[in-house]
């Protein structure tokens, strides 16, 4: 199986600062990958590099073997690439039906027709896509009257009617409950191989769940690829982690706190997640 | 479950056959006056398609309104006055020029287009002013033959707005299908959330274009209607008042709907032109009344009210009914994260 | 090249006053615009209460006592005009930025209209005062004297702009918000008043323009549409919300309107379009334009 996609070298900067920093990356056909790291890791930078909504300052990016550097969003789009956004991009005036078909009938080719015609094969397909996101009851709402978590399930079926071939999510457990979350999970593990997903993720239950391969991001330089195990129990990433003032999630499902343990930050401390060293658990923070 | 409402079907018919029997009841003035209302209606219509569904607000459509009438006065005058060669001109020379300053305009947004699009406005109307050889200066086009059908010279006031009305309801039907189709769904993906037009594989600058020239081309043909009803085409047809008039009747009428913009030409035809004199010229006081108003209390235009009183079922085709929870008001750029500020659509922009 | 330019040098001198008029009139436009995103298109309608107050107290005579009682009820009539806008658009914020521009679109032509009821359509003279109204001699050439004082009027405005907004906390406060209007009103700074002020201060500055535009393009109905257009290319030109821009754009439109105008009378209006279009293209954001100001 060759590389569906691959990052060589691939660097952004503004001005002084280097958000993303040669990175290099293969992502295989067929492949869900996994992209974590702190807060300010360049991950989203990194989305924007790969989908061409952003230029790269330097480096290639390559598509089943051609080289889309130069090429602007929208061809990169033509070539089979897709995204769900961190933030929900859609047509707010616009029903979830016809949200998905205008992503539709670019793919099914026809949306440049000047006259009005009935497109049964749109059609179809749009009520397929919203089953499978479980919104067909809602294909005639606007989204603006959409709940979040239905408004992040319309943006997967979006993206799927462009028939991708490489489907970048960018952070699509954001603000989800759990069922909602637990639900998302159910459906990017259900899609066919056809489609490779690249995912950035925050929520780290997701990640573990969904991922055969995680790369770690760390301003803006890959720390490390691996299976996700190598990932939990690489010192490095703990470091990684531990640097960052942020609170991300924990490795593993968090246990109630234990009083007993002493500092209230300690009681955050996951049991059996990993360990650094003799000095008992540390958490990422 | 599907109820598709005849209703609008019905009243659009019903308007139509009243339309064209005016002539048989109304005085000659009036009648002259319905011609003229059509063919702002026309204009505004057409500049709908811009603002309303492709979320382009243009301060100059008016251009290609003059350029039409010009174009028409001039074939007319100079070649021949046999119908329709007058307006399959005016309506190849107004496609023509908004396609050449479209191509510059389109690649702007919000605001910026808007100034853009008065500039070039303006160009056009000093263009013919300046150009006195061709379009006459500041005296514009006197002395327009009537339109010739079979040879036959079309005065009676009567024949000249079932000439119009034929050929607005043709323009009218161009836009409306238009709006209707795939391409108009996309002209309205953009208007919604360009970027995300974008991701999708579109490309926002041609479809812009293509809409831009669309619009031009049925402003050209509305133009070229007036050069019939009037018989002469001065600066002031193009200029930056009707212009403003044109995006003040879309605004009052209801972006997006179409008809709306039809009514809202309508009524500041009424106002300015019918009434105007009784108010010693001075009509476009009341319409600048008239609008401020409008902003505040009508959201969404004349249609805003409309749709709220009869909101339709949900439609089985998806693909089908694009008025659909589309409240299009001019300024709507919510879902669009870039703003309406920011200038020319080139390179991706640049967010950390 | 000294032929040339003392060929020219009355167009030049033109441009300069053309320009200083232009930045009085275009730099509130600009900051209107930069800081709240409002473009008010009764900017033009502005000038023109400018122009027709200069028109009713220097009208006929020339005298001091006219043309500054001229000046102070334009820069009355602006500042509280500038409020009423404010104002105005206030409750259309959520709605989009093309509303409230369409609303002052509509306040500029009740206002135009109201001025054409009143004054009658009619091309009006405005006269300059005593000591200015006559020709002096600059390097071998006659010229107004009041064109002069015009240029200089304009440079010492836009010094003073500079200071206030390059040195002063308000300034600041200005600069801030063009930058990042968010920020600004998280930091707790009353916006509104912000705004009412900037849109006064801007709004004042062209109806003086008008008065101060007088004695050279005197008061017409149709001006506020030339000066509108005028002073939005040379906003765009500049980049919103930056003086510098604005200074720098009136300065070149003065000088292709001027020199333009005399040296290619054919192409002069393209060439205003082609300056618009080629800044457009090349840098879109305008010569000092903020990147991002949203």
């Amino acid at each position: 199986m060759s590389a569906l996609l691959e990052l060589r070298g691939v660097s952004k900067r503004f001005g002084a600062l280097k958000a993303v920093d040669g990175v290099d990356l293969d992502v295989e056909a067929g492949a869900r990958h996994a992209l974590i790291g702190p807060n300010g890791a360049g991950k989203s930078t990194l989305f924007r590099l790969v989908s061409g909504e952003m230029a790269a300052t330097s480096g290639t990016v390559i598509l089943s073997g051609n080289d889309v550097t130069k090429l602007s969003q929208v061809r990169r789009a033509r070539r089979g690439m897709a995204q769900t956004m961190q933030h929900s991009s859609l047509f707010l005036p616009q029903t979830a039906a016809q949200n998905v078909a205008l992503a539709a009938q670019r793919h099914l080719g026809k949306a440049t027709w000047l006259l009005p015609r009935r497109q049964r094969a749109v059609d179809a397909r749009v009520d397929e896509l919203l089953d499978s996101v479980d919104l067909s009851q809602r294909a005639g709402v606007a989204v603006s009257s959409l709940s979040h978590g239905e408004r992040r399930q319309l943006e997967i079926a979006v993206a799927l009617a462009c028939e991708p071939r490489l489907l970048l999510m960018d952070e699509p457990a954001a603000g989800m409950s759990r069922a909602e979350t637990q639900r998302l999970t159910e459906l990017v593990i259900a899609l066919p191989r056809e489609i490779t997903v690249v995912i950035v993720e925050h929520d780290l239950d997701v990640v573990f769940a969904l991922a055969e391969r995680v790369t770690v991001l760390h301003l803006g330089q890959v720390l490390l690829t691996g299976s996700p195990d190598d990932v939990r129990g690489s010192a490095a990433v703990q470091e990684a982690y531990l640097g960052s003032s942020n609170r991300a999630d924990l490795f593993a499902p968090t246990p109630p706190p234990d009083p007993s343990e002493g500092h209230p930050v300690s009681n955050l401390l996951a049991e059996g997640a990993f360990h650094s060293g003799e000095n008992g658990r540390e958490a990422p923070s | 479950m599907t109820s598709r409402l005849p209703l609008p079907r019905l009243i659009s018919l019903a308007v139509l056959i009243l339309l064209a029997a005016v002539p048989l009841f109304l005085a000659p003035f009036p009648t002259d006056m319905l011609a003229r209302m059509l063919i702002f209606a026309l204009l505004a219509v057409s500049l709908d398609l811009l603002v309303g569904i492709t979320g382009l607000p243009s301060l100059g459509h008016a251009a290609y309104f003059g350029v039409g009438a010009y174009t028409a006065g001039l074939v007319s005058m100079h070649w021949t006055a046999a119908a329709p060669i007058p307006l399959l001109a005016a309506v190849v020379v107004a496609a023509l020029a908004a396609g050449a300053t479209g191509w510059l305009a389109v690649r702007s947004h919000g605001v910026f287009f808007l100034m853009l699009t008065l500039a070039i406005g303006e160009l056009i109307q000093q263009l013919a002013e300046s150009w006195s050889d061709v379009t006459g200066g500041d005296n514009g086009l006197y002395g327009i033959p009537a339109v010739e059908i079979g040879g036959a010279p079309i005065v009676l006031v009567g024949y000249v707005y079932w000439y119009v009305l034929a050929f607005a309801v043709v323009g009218f039907l161009v836009i409306w299908a238009v709006s209707r189709s795939p391409f108009g769904a996309a002209l309205r993906g953009i208007r919604d959330n360009e970027p995300r037009m974008r991701s999708l594989g579109y490309s926002p600058f041609r479809y812009k274009l293509a809409g831009f020239v669309i619009a031009g081309a049925v402003a050209g043909l509305a133009g070229g209607l007036l050069s019939v009803q009037q018989r002469l085409v001065t600066p002031p047809d193009l200029g930056f008042t009707v212009s403003a008039l044109a995006l003040l009747a879309v605004a009052v009428g209801g972006a997006g709907s179409l008809w709306g913009p039809a009514l809202g030409a309508a009524l500041v035809v009424l106002i300015r032109d019918v009434y105007g004199p009784d108010l010693d010229g001075h009509g476009t006081l009341v319409l600048g009344i008239v609008f401020i108003v409008a902003v505040y209390a009508l959201r969404n235009g004349i249609a805003g009210l409309a749709s709220t009183r009869f909101r339709r079922r949900p439609d089985r085709t998806h693909t089908g009914d694009p008025t659909q929870g589309t409240s299009a008001t001019i300024g709507s750029s919510e879902s669009s994260p870039d703003g309406d500020i920011d200038a020319v659509d080139n390179a991706p922009s640049a967010k950390p | 090249m000294t032929g040339w330019f003392a060929d020219n040098f009355v167009s030049i001198l033109n441009g300069l006053a053309i320009g200083s008029l232009l930045f009085i009139l275009a730099v509130g436009l600009s900051l209107v615009f930069g800081m709240m995103d409002v473009l008010n298109l009764g900017h033009g309608a502005l000038y023109l209460i400018g122009a027709y107050v200069g028109y009713q107290f220097a009208g006929d005579v020339s005298s001091w006592a006219g043309f500054l009682t001229a000046l102070g009820v334009a820069a009355v009539f602006g500042i509280v005009a500038g409020l009423i806008l404010s104002l105005a658009t206030q409750p259309l914020i959520g709605r989009g930025h093309l509303d409230q521009a369409l609303l002052t679109l509509g306040v500029a032509l009740v206002v135009a209209e109201v001025i054409s009821i009143i004054f009658g359509d009619d091309v009006q003279n405005v006269v300059a005062p005593p000591g200015l109204n006559s020709s002096v001699e600059v390097l071998g050439n006659t010229y107004p004297a009041y064109r002069l004082a015009l240029i200089g009027v304009g440079a010492v405005l836009a010094v003073v702009v500079w200071l206030v907004i390059e040195k002063t906390s308000l300034g600041a406060l200005i600069r801030a918000s063009v930058s990042d209007r968010e920020m600004v009103s998280a930091v707790g700074v009353d916006n509104r008043k912000v705004k009412a002020g900037v849109f006064a201060f801007g709004s004042m500055l062209a109806a003086l323009a008008g008065v101060l535009g007088g004695p050279v393009y005197g008061a017409r109905t149709g001006l506020d549409e030339t000066v509108l257009l005028l002073a939005l290319v040379v906003i765009v030109i500049g980049g919103l919300g930056s003086v510098r821009g604005a200074l720098i754009g009136a300065l070149l439109i003065g000088q292709v309107e001027s020199l333009g105008r005399a040296l290619v009378p054919e192409f002069a209006s393209f060439m205003l379009f082609g300056a618009l279009a080629l800044v457009l293209i090349v840098r879109p954001r305008g010569l000092f334009g903020r990147a991002g100001a949203a």
